[in-house]
This record gives structure tokens, sequence and C-alpha cells, in this order.
């Protein structure tokens, strides 16, 4: 079989491939882990502030984020977003959301619960005597945090967070359910077009495995150096 | 919202005339957790050796075992998925490879073996750190009492790591079961995918989804109360 | 799902400016989807990956066809309507399996593709006059010699999830004790590439799609398309949503001019009878006796036994 190989299709789609799909890919990747990172750091304070209700709803919504499987929730949110739309607005009927609105929605929501775990145990990794010593300067719980727990959180947990992107990274791929163009959707899309399935898939394997293995190279870098300071 | 619920939906016949809508999303969680127990039988015994190569003295093995776990993890499970099911058929000789293709229930297969092998490289993780959390005096004093490598794996290294990791294992052995809704792409009739074809026969979308999600919820629940009850059974007496 | 009220509040939610700005006089009396596109400027259209020549992508990787070039009339019929100097024509991408939820909950607002107009779908969403006629049918290999639907027994079968031909196929199986495994696919390029692949033995679907298919595979001559049909053939419509008359009535003048014009004839031959891309296949359907009354008299019914 391998005497059919054309890898000259992968090189005539590489425009689109990288320039469509792999901008999708990232700025979906980065958009979302930004935005997860912000929600899961506000749950993670939710869930710690003892606040009866509050505490509550956060930890169902981070147990339930977590009990349900990717490809579920992007149907859910791709279907249900308009509504949901329409109800935070009040209009009597759905409201459009595009393709990539939608789908960077759904990661940001989905991804927040895994982030905001990490951030939990970020905020906790925070000795309680700094808090304490916070209070007693006459800091209120926002500048507590926004000054003392969590700039030491994010840094202890940076390695953690950028795992968990990376993660991310790899399960935007799952857009593909929705035939949305992401570097896997649209490596898909060539190879059922031109019948080049075997090229096509190897090749955004490499691409993935390149990324990611650089990527987490370098994170196993930067935890070093953190935990050097440390 | 604008939504015509119909809750009854669940009690109407399907279209493939095999029972109800409510029975289409049961056998969708019948093969869910099928899929699922059969990918972990692989991925725990893959999973251990490859995570107790990375454990060795010996340079070769952890070689071995660091590009297993590098390999299996840097790719998506999708895009392994159809390593699986579209590419390895046509790298096969021939013969082989069109008997690959025409097993009955091949996306099946296909997903227990992909599922299996990917979750293997994440298991192994676990059991290295299990092992490596372990005392330093516990392998030194197994070899002191004359142990071959094999017997100090077997009776003070592994029973203990294994003591360490349940609580990480419950919730791969969760990922590995939520992980199964991405054979859908393959055509396996998991959960997800059924709770789809359901949306797609009775237009009832939300419906379809709600159920799936209970579905999901209630196995999410069962897993990790068999969990802890295992916890307590194995819990050396004294220890920690 | 069904918008019981399309007529009142979406001025909220299309934004801010909307809410605090008087609308434009004359916008009050319109509704639903012309008064989207009127405040938004811009009309979304669905298309598909695969149904060659209806809706796929072409060789720049852009959504191209049949039912593409009539949507964009529509389009521009909405915009001569709305009196608008230009809309914004957006695109997204969808699969038979996404398509009915993304039209009720208003992603797309015109899908232009191959969905057959049955009365089952009419009860979620609405279609205008006709563009196509299909009958279900199945390819396979030749040298696997199926020739009826009685010959797949015990066989694994693919067809497209979310369309009204994989339903078929599991009515049968059920009617006839078949024996079949059904195996859903994502789209027709997936699916015929399960048949291709050897994964399952026929994959069952609207004949001119089957067709298209075999013409752009690999190797036109290895496939066959089976004579007999699952079903009569079926009308093909543009979907919009539901209960939205004054929309509906745009398109509806749209296509029926544009069918009955000599344009009409042009375009169909240009998908139809010519070389498309991206590699310029010729399909060789001419139009057959019931598109050319369809063609002369536009309707919009779901009634196979109208045409």
């Amino acid at each position: 079989m391998l005497s059919n190989f054309d890898f000259s299709v992968v090189l005539t789609s590489l425009p689109y491939l990288f320039g469509t799909g792999m901008v999708f890919t990232l700025s979906l990747t980065a958009m979302a882990a930004a935005g997860g990172v912000i929600l899961g750091t506000l749950l993670a304070m939710a869930r710690l502030s003892g606040i009866p209700g509050v505490w509550h709803l956060a930890k169902g919504y981070v147990e339930l984020c977590r009990s349900l499987p990717l490809v579920l929730v992007i149907f859910w949110f791709y279907f249900l977003v308009p509504y949901i739309g329409a109800y935070a607005v009040g209009s009597t009927t759905p409201i459009q959301v595009g393709a990539f609105p939608s789908a960077l929605i759904t990661f940001t929501a989905f991804e927040a619960a895994y982030f905001a775990e990490i951030m939990r145990a970020g905020i906790q990794s925070v000795p309680k005597g700094q808090t304490g010593a916070a209070q007693a300067l006459g800091m209120n719980y926002w500048q507590t945090m926004s000054n003392v727990v969590l700039p030491q959180a994010f840094r202890n947990m940076l390695p953690l967070l950028l795992t968990q992107t990376i993660v991310l990274f790899q399960d935007t791929s799952l857009v593909y359910v929705l035939s949305l163009t992401d570097f896997m959707g649209a490596a898909s899309k060539v190879a059922q077009r031109d019948g080049r399935l075997v090229e096509m898939y190897i090749f955004a394997a490499l691409v993935y495995f390149a990324i990611c293995f650089a990527a987490s190279f370098l994170v196993r870098r930067l935890q070093r150096r953190v935990a050097i300071i440390r | 919202m604008n939504y015509n619920w119909n809750w009854s939906i669940f009690f109407d016949q399907s279209p493939e005339g095999t029972g109800t809508y409510a029975d289409m999303l049961l056998s969708g969680l019948y093969w869910t957790i099928v899929t699922a127990l059969c990918a972990w039988a692989i991925a725990f015994t893959l999973g251990s050796v490859i995570g107790v190569l990375r454990t060795l003295p010996s340079k070769t093995a952890n070689a071995i075992g660091t590009t297993y776990v590098e390999i299996f993890r840097n790719v998506p499970l999708l895009v392994q998925m159809f390593l699986w099911y579209f590419v390895l058929p046509e790298m096969l000789p021939r013969g082989l490879g069109d008997a690959v293709k025409q097993m009955p229930d091949a996306p099946f297969y296909t997903a227990v073996v992909c599922l299996g092998f990917f979750t293997a490289s994440r298991v192994a993780e676990q059991v290295r750190a299990g092992i490596q959390a372990l005392p330093r005096g516990q392998r030194m004093a197994a070899t002191a009492m004359g142990f071959t490598t094999a017997q100090t794996y077997r009776y003070v290294l592994l029973p203990n790591a294994y003591r360490i990791i349940l609580p990480p294992m419950t919730s791969e052995f969760l990922n590995n079961l939520k992980n199964t809704s991405v054979a859908l792409t393959i055509g396996l009739l998991e959960l997800t995918g059924r709770a789809r074809s359901m949306q797609e026969f009775s237009f009832q979308v939300f419906e379809a989804f709600t159920a799936a999600t209970l579905l999901y919820v209630a196995i999410n629940l069962v897993v990790v109360v068999c969990a802890s009850l295992l916890e307590r059974a194995v819990t050396i007496p004294g220890q920690r | 799902m069904q918008f019981v009220n399309a007529r009142r509040g979406l001025a909220a939610a299309l934004g801010l400016s909307l809410a605090v700005a008087p609308l434009a006089a004359g916008a009050e009396d319109l509704t639903g989807t012309l008064k989207k596109v009127k405040d938004s400027g811009a009309i979304t259209i669905g298309y598909r990956d695969s149904s060659v020549p209806f809706s796929y992508l072409g060789g720049d990787e852009k959504p191209v066809g049949y039912a593409m070039d009539i949507c964009y009339k529509i389009a521009d019929a909405v915009k001569t309507k709305l009196g608008l100097p230009k809309i914004d024509v957006k695109l997204n991408p969808v699969t038979s399996a996404t398509r009915i939820p993304l039209m009720a909950n208003g992603t797309i607002d015109l899908e232009c593709g191959s969905t057959t107009n049955n009365a089952d779908r009419q009860k979620q969403v609405g279609f205008t006059n006709s563009h196509f006629l299909t009958a279900t049918r199945f390819v396979s290999k030749k040298s696997s010699n199926l020739h009826t639907i009685e010959d797949l027994k015990g066989k694994t079968v693919v067809s497209t999830s979310g369309t009204t031909n994989i339903r078929q196929i599991n009515e049968a199986n059920t009617e006839k004790k078949l024996g079949l495994t059904i195996l859903p696919a994502k789209d027709h390029a997936e699916a015929f590439l399960m048949v291709e692949t050897g994964r399952a033995v026929a994959f069952v679907m609207d004949d001119v799609l089957l067709a298209s298919l075999v013409a752009s595979s690999k190797d036109p001559g290895a496939y066959e398309i089976s004579k007999e049909a699952l079903s009569k053939p079926e009308p093909y419509g543009i979907m919009l949503r539901k209960d939205d008359a004054p929309f509906k009535a745009v398109a509806d003048e749209a296509t029926a001019k544009l069918y009955t014009s000599p344009e009409g004839k042009a375009l169909y031959d240009k998908w139809f009878t010519q070389p498309i891309p991206p590699r310029n296949i010729n399909l060789n359907l001419p139009m057959s006796d019931e598109m050319k009354k369809q063609f002369t008299k536009p309707i919009d019914s779901p009634d196979p036994a109208a045409y």
C-alpha cells in the first residue's frame, strides 16, 4: 500500500489546513484557555467561599461538567446556546450565535470545570498565614485575593494550567462532530474529498504530535524552574 | 423558551423498530459500559507494564516506556480513533486488512483497542507516579531480602503503589468511560451517539440530551461509590 | 421545536445598538427572518461539505453548488425586498444531523443542500419550492454483486445520520427482517468512504448523491447503484424556518421566478450536464420529466405524488 501514497495532496492543501484549520484551532484554544482560567478561578473561589448556596452551585457545576463526555457537551451547547442567549436578553426568539462563538462558549464553560479544580488546589497551596497577614493589614477579600493569594496560586499552578491547555488543544479536534473547520476538520474534509485518508490522517497525527510534544517539553522545563523558586 | 417539550417521547416507538426511544438510549448505555470495561482491561494491564518499565533501572526499558507514553499522550483521541479505523487496515497486507474491515462490530473492537492503548498511557503515568511515591527503602529492603526484581514489584512495590493511586485511577476510569463517546465518529452506537440518533428521528433535541446527561451522571455516581467501597476494602489497617 | 411567536422582541436579541436606537421606518412591519436580516444586515446560509452537486466544498474549499446558487438568488431577492444596498451572506457548515436543530435555534436562516421535504419535517421547519427529485437507493461495489435490498441481508450497510434515508433503511430492516448492521456516518463523503474502504458493503442514500459520489470517486467503474429503490422520488427543498410566511413568500417568489426563467434551465445544466468543480466531472443527469414539470410550475409540496 505504501507505493500508493501521495503526499502531494498534503502539500497542495497546506494553505487550507493551516490558514483556515490551524488558525481556528489555535484561536479557539487560546481564547477558551483564557476564558476557562478566568471562569475556573471564579468557580474555585466560589467553591472555597463557604457561602451556602454559592459553593454548592460551584461544586455542582464542576462535578456535572466533569462527569459528562465533551462530545455530548458540544452537541448540547451548539443547539442550546441561542436559546440561553434569548433568555439572557429577554427575547422570545433564539438569538443567532455563529459556529465559532458557540464552540468558544462550549470549550470555555467545559474546561472551566477542569481549570477550577487546578485553581482550587492552587489557592489552597497558599499558606493560611498569608491570608491572615493580608487581613491584618486591613485588606478586604478581593484585595487579599488579587494581591496576595491568586498571584501565588497562578505561579504554583502554571505548569498544570499549561498542561490542561495542551489537553484543551487536543480536545478542540472534537468540533469535527459539528463539521466545523478546525485543523482536524480541514484535514478530514480534504481527506474525504480526495479519497486520501491515509496520508491526511497520518499528517494530522504528526502535526498534533509535534505541537503537543514540543509544548509539553517546554512545560516540563518551566516546571523545573518554578520548582526551584519554591 | 419556545420549544415544544415532550417528555413522553421516550415511550414512543423508535423508527428502528426495536423498541421505544428509551430502549434505544439504554442500548447505548450498555455499549458505553461494555466498551469502557473492555478498554479498561487493556489500559490497566498495558498501562501497568509501561508504568513499571519507566521505573526499572534499565535505560532501554525506560526509553520504551517513555516513547509509548509520549506518542499516545500527544495525539488527540479523535485522530487516534481515525488512525486505527481508517489508516491501520490500509497498512496491513491486503487479505488481513480486508478481514479486519469486514469484522462484524468493527467499530466496537476498534474503539476498545484505541481507547485501551490511549488510556494505557495515562494509567502508565499514574503507576509510575505511584511507584516513585513509595519510600526508596521499600525497594532496598526487598532487594536485601533476596527478592528478584520481579518479586520486588509483585510483592512489595505494586501492591502499595496501586493503593496509593486508587483515587487518580478512578478518575482515569471515568475519563475512559466518557471517552467512549468519541467512538461515535467511527459508528459505535454508544450513549451519546444514540442520543444524537434519537434527536434526529424525533426532533426532540433537549429531551434526548437531558436523558443522556442523567445517565452519564448516574454511571459516574455508581463508579465513585464502587471506588470508595474498593478503597475501604483494600486499605491496609493502620496505614495512614 | 416551534416558534410560537416570532413576531416580537427580536430587537433586543440583535444587539444593544438596536435596543437603544429607534428602529428604521418600516421595520416595524417586518417579522421573523426578514426583520432579523434587516436589523443585522446579514443572512446566514447553512451549507454541506459533500452534497455534490447541491452544496459542497469546491476546489478552494469554498462551498459551491446548485443549491448554493439558488440560495444566493434568494438572498438577492431578500436584499431587494428590504431595499438594502447590500447584505452580508454568512456561511455556516451543517451536517444532516445538525441542520434541523440549527435552523430552529436561529444559527442558520436558509439551508442549502439536499434536504428532503417531507411531512414529518414540515412539523419542524419550512421549505420553499422544490429544487430536485430523488429516490432512495444504495450503492455497492460491483464486485460484491448486490442488486436488490434482499441481497443486503445480514450485511453491514452505512447511511448518513439524520437523513430520511437512514430512517427508511431502518424501517425496511425491521419490516423485511434483514438483520442489517446500520452504521451512521457524519456526512455523505464519510459514508461513501465506508463502502470504498470496505467497512460497509452498501451506502443507502438519495440516488443523485450516490451518482455524484460515484462519478467523483477514484474508480467510477467499480460501483453500481441499485435499480431497486427504497422510496418514490422525493422532493428536495431549501429549508427555512417554520411559520415565517413573509420570508417564505420572498423565497418562493424568487425560486419560482428563477425556475420558470431560462436562467433556471441554465443553472440546472451548469451543475448537472456540464463539468463541475473541483475535478471537472460531468454528472450527465439531464432534466427528468418530473423536474421539467416542476420548473414550469414550481410547487413546494412534501408529497412525492404531487410531482
